[in-house]
C-alpha cells in the first residue's frame, strides 16, 4: 500500500543543530515546573514561558520576518517542539498559534489580519483557540449550526462552540460558522473568521475537566458582530480551509509525545531496580517510541515537501494514541503505585495525572474512529 | 525511493508473483525443492544482494536490500533467500569466497553452543533455517566467521510452524572450509537474523493487510461487501498502522546497518514487527472468518509464516529487555538525548 509508506526522512544538520540550542534553554528555564506540572506537555501553559521562549526565537519559527518570524524550515521547527515535548515545557498558551492558526493566517489570511496577529504570536503573546466543535457537532463537524449572517460592514453571528482549550486566555478564535444554510451539501456554505475574543457577545464559560482543571470552554456568540475584514480566506471555502488547518493539528509529534514525562518518571522508578518484567516492558515502549519519532518525522518531511500529510498523519495519531495510552497502564501494573494527589511522590502525581488525562489522547483532535475512518479511505473501503 | 530501490522492487514484485503461488507452497511443504525459483533468485542477483561488485555480487547496501528482504516476507518463497543474502554478506566481510550453493546461517538459537577446534566445527544447533537444502552453513562462534559444507546425514528435519525447514543440525567434527575473524559481537547471527526477519515480518503484515482488504471486499454479508461495514474498516484501519510501523521499523533497522552497528535499531524493530504480526494474523483471521482457518485459503501461508518469525532470532520480549536493561542503566535522563542522537546518525 503505497499510500501508507512511511518514506524516511533524516533531520538536515542545520535543524539538528538547534537541538542543543533549545536544549540549553530549556536546562536554564524549566527548573520551576516540577515534573506533575510537566507532565500536563502540551495541555499545560504558563503566559511567562510563552514569552520567554518567543524571546529566544522559538515561536513562529515558520513566519516570514516582516510579521516578527524568523524564516526556519519546517524540520528546524520539528527539533524545537520535539524537545519542549520531551522536556514537558509549559508551551499550551501558544501552541495553537504557532501550530496552526499562524500557519493557516499565511495561507488564507489578509496582510491586515496577518500584520495584527501574527509579530504577537511570534512573541509568545497572543494567543489562539480553535472554533470548530458545537455541543451538537463533535465528530460530524459538518453538522455544526453557529450562523454568521451577512449584515452592513460584517457579520452577525450567534450560536456555540465547545471544548475550546484555553478560549478564556485567548486573544483570537479561528472559528468555523455556517454562512449559508441553504445549501443542499452540508459541507459547502460554512466560512472561517478570525473571532477577537474580546468582541462583545462573545463569553467563555470554563468547563472543568474530570481531573480537575479549567482547561476547555464553552464560547457562546449572542448577537456578535464581526467585522467582514476578519473573513478568512473565501467565504463558503471554510470546509477546505478547515481541512487543511486539521493536517497541522493531527500530523505534529505532540500526538505520541504527551506521556513523554511519564514514560520519564516510570524509567527513573525502573532504573533502581530493573527486573525481566520491567526491563521488558520499558524495552517495549522505547522500540515503539523509536519507531513513533521515525514515523512522525517521515511526516515531517511530507508536509515539508508540500504533500498532504493527512492519511500518514492520521496513522501516526492513531498509533501514538495507543502507545500513550498504553503508558499508564503499564506504569500502573509495574510499580503498583496507588497515587496520592497531595502527598504522593513526583512519580505518583504524575501516574495520577497522566491516567486521567490520557482518555483524551485519543479524543482530541479527532477521534480514534474518525481517524480510523480516514484510514479505512486510504485502503480504498470507503 | 530511489532509481534503484524502484528497480528492484519491480524485479522482486515480478519475480516472485510469478513463482510463488498457492501451489509453490503446497509442493514445498510436501518436500519439493522450487528448483526454478530458487534459480531465478540466485540469476537475479538477490542471493549475493550484499557482496560487493568485485566478489560477483549486486554490491547494495542495506537500506536497497531491505526492499528484497521485505518482498521476501510479503511472497514468502520457500527457499533460504535471505538466509543466502546474511551468509554471503557474512563471508564477504570476512573476506572470505562464497560457494555456490544455497547457504544456512548457525547458530540459529542463543542457547545452542557451537566450538571450533583446529580445523573442525563441534556441536549441535536446532532450528538451523533450510538446513537439508542448503549446500554449506556460515557459522559465528569464538569470533571467528567459518563456513563448514553441510552433511546431510547429519542433518534431522524438523519444521517450523510455516513448515519452513529448520532442521536440527549436529556438526560432528565437520571440517572448516575457510575461517577469518570477525568484528562481530559472539551473537551477531541473532542480531542480523532477527534484522531479516524483521523485514520479512514487516512485508507479512503488508501481505496479511492486503489479503484482508481484499476478502473484505469480495465477501458479500447482509447484502453489502464486509468492507462496507464500520466494524471491519476499523479493524482494516488499525491493521494498517500495524502495517505502516512495521515496515518503519525495519527499515529503520536496515538504514541503521549501513551508517553501523543497528543493534539498538534491530531490536527495536523486531518488538515493534512481532507486536504489529501478532495484531495483524489475529485481525486478518477474525475478518477472514471460517474460510481462513482452512488450509486451501492462501492467508493461513502468511500468517503461519509470521507467527514463526515473531519468534526466531529471538521474540518480542528478547529483545525488548535487551533495550529496556540498557535504557535503565542509562538512567531517565539519558534515553531521549541517546534515541535522537541515534536517529541523526550519530551512532552512540
Amino acid at each position: 500500500m503505497d499510500s501508507l509508506y512511511f518514506e524516511p526522512c533524516d533531520l538536515p544538520p542545520k535543524a539538528e543543530a538547534l537541538r542543543g540550542e533549545i536544549r540549553d534553554f530549556l536546562a536554564d528555564n524549566l527548573s520551576p515546573y516540577s515534573p506533575e506540572v510537566r507532565s500536563r506537555s502540551w495541555a499545560g501553559g504558563d503566559p511567562e514561558f510563552s514569552q520567554k521562549l518567543g524571546e529566544a526565537g522559538f515561536i513562529g519559527m515558520r513566519f516570514p520576518k516582516k510579521y516578527g518570524g524568523h524564516e526556519r524550515s519546517a524540520m528546524e521547527r520539528y527539533v524545537v517542539i520535539e524537545e519542549l515535548l520531551a522536556s514537558g515545557a509549559p508551551v499550551a498558551l501558544h501552541w495553537i498559534a504557532d501550530r496552526q492558526s499562524g500557519p493557516l493566517l499565511l495561507n488564507y489570511g489578509t496582510e491586515k489580519q496577518r500584520e495584527m496577529c501574527l509579530p504577537g504570536v511570534a512573541k509568545g503573546e497572543t494567543y489562539f483557540c480553535i472554533g470548530m466543535s458545537e455541543p451538537d457537532s463533535g465528530s460530524d463537524l459538518a453538522s455544526i449550526r453557529t450562523k454568521a449572517v451577512k449584515v452592513d460592514g460584517g457579520y452577525i453571528v450567534n450560536g456555540t462552540k465547545i471544548w475550546t482549550s484555553e478560549a478564556h486566555r485567548c486573544h483570537y478564535m479561528i472559528a468555523l460558522f455556517r454562512t449559508a444554510s441553504d445549501v443542499e451539501e452540508k459541507h459547502k456554505g460554512m466560512s472561517q473568521f478570525l473571532v477577537d475574543m474580546n468582541t462583545p457577545g462573545v463569553t467563555a464559560r470554563p468547563i472543568r475537566n474530570m481531573a480537575g482543571e479549567q482547561m476547555f470552554n464553552e464560547v457562546s456568540f449572542v448577537d456578535a458582530f464581526i467585522p467582514e475584514d476578519m473573513l478568512v480566506g473565501e467565504e463558503g471555502k471554510g470546509w477546505q480551509q478547515v481541512l487543511s488547518e486539521l493536517a497541522f493539528e493531527r500530523s505534529g509529534p505532540e500526538r505520541y509525545m504527551s506521556s513523554h514525562i511519564l514514560l520519564h518518571a516510570l524509567v527513573r522508578e525502573v532504573s533502581q531496580n530493573p527486573t525481566e518484567r520491567s526491563a521488558v516492558a520499558i524495552g517495549r515502549l522505547i522500540a515503539h517510541l523509536a519507531t513513533l519519532r521515525q514515523m512522525s518525522l517521515s511526516v515531517a518531511g511530507m508536509q515539508d515537501a508540500g504533500q498532504d500529510p493527512s492519511l500518514a498523519g492520521s496513522v501516526v495519531k492513531d498509533l501514538g494514541a495507543i502507545y500513550e495510552q498504553d503508558m499508564p497502564k503499564i506504569a500502573h501494573e509495574l510499580i503498583g503505585a496507588d497515587p496520592q494527589l497531595m502527598g504522593g511522590s513526583d512519580f505518583e502525581k504524575v501516574l495520577g495525572y497522566v491516567t486521567q488525562a490520557a482518555i483524551s489522547f485519543s479524543l482530541r483532535g479527532g477521534t480514534r474512529e474518525i481517524l480510523r475512518g480516514i484510514i479505512a479511505r486510504g485502503l480504498g473501503l470507503r | 525511493m530511489s532509481e534503484m530501490r524502484d528497480i528492484l522492487n519491480d524485479t522482486v514484485t515480478r519475480l516472485f508473483t510469478d513463482l510463488v503461488t498457492r501451489e509453490t507452497f503446497g509442493d514445498a511443504e510436501s518436500g519439493t525443492w522450487p528448483d526454478q525459483l530458487w534459480s531465478a533468485c540466485v540469476e537475479n542477483g538477490l542471493t549475493l544482494a550484499l557482496v560487493p561488485e568485485e566478489k560477483g555480487g549486486a554490491g547494495l547496501g542495506w537500506a536497497d536490500s531491505f526492499v528484497i528482504a521485505r518482498a521476501a516476507g510479503y511472497y514468502g518463497p520457500p527457499v533460504p533467500l535471505v538466509e543466502t543474502m546474511l551468509g554471503s554478506w557474512l563471508l564477504a566481510e570476512a573476506g572470505l569466497e562464497i560457494p555456490d550453493s544455497p547457504l544456512t546461517v548457525a547458530p540459529a538459537r542463543t542457547d545452542d553452543n557451537l566450538q571450533v577446534s583446529g580445523n573442525t566445527v563441534k556441536g549441535t544447533a536446532k532450528a538451523v533455517p533450510w538446513g537439508r537444502h542448503a549446500g554449506h552453513a556460515v557459522v559465528l562462534t569464538g569470533g571467528q566467521i567459518v563456513l563448514v559444507a553441510l552433511n546431510p546425514s547429519k542433518v534431522t528435519e524438523d519444521c517450523n510452524i510455516a513448515r519452513e525447514p529448520r532442521d536440527t543440525v549436529v556438526f560432528d567434527n565437520a571440517s572448516v572450509i575457510a575461517s577469518a575473524a570477525t568484528s562481530l559481537p559472539s551473537d551477531g547471527l541473532q542480531v542480523y537474523g532477527a534484522m531479516f526477519r524483521a523485514a520479512q515480518l514487516a512485508g507479512g503484515v503488508s501481505r496479511c493487510l492486503d489479503e484482508t482488504v481484499k476478502y473484505a471486499g469480495d465477501r458479500v454479508q447482509f447484502s453489502r461487501p464486509i468492507a462496507k461495514y464500520q466494524a471491519i474498516q476499523q479493524y482494516l484501519a488499525a491493521m494498517a498502522g500495524d502495517m505502516a510501523s512495521a515496515g518503519a521499523a525495519a527499515e529503520m533497522a536496515f538504514r541503521a546497518a549501513d551508517r553501523g552497528d543497528p543493534r539498538f535499531e534491530v531490536a527495536s524493530a523486531k518488538v515493534v514487527t512481532g507486536d504489529a504480526a501478532s495484531n495483524a494474523t489475529s485481525t486478518g483471521h477474525q475478518v477472514h472468518g471460517a474460510i481462513g482457518f482452512t488450509y486451501e485459503h492462501i492467508l493461513q501461508f502468511t500468517t503461519r509464516r509470521l507467527w514463526s518469525w515473531r519468534a526466531e532470532f529471538g521474540a518480542e520480549s528478547r529483545w525488548a529487555e535487551e533495550i529496556g536493561r540498557q535504557v535503565a542503566g542509562r538512567g531517565a535522563n539519558a534515553f531521549w538525548p541517546d534515541l535522537t542522537a541515534r536517529q541523526s546518525g550519530m551512532l552512540a
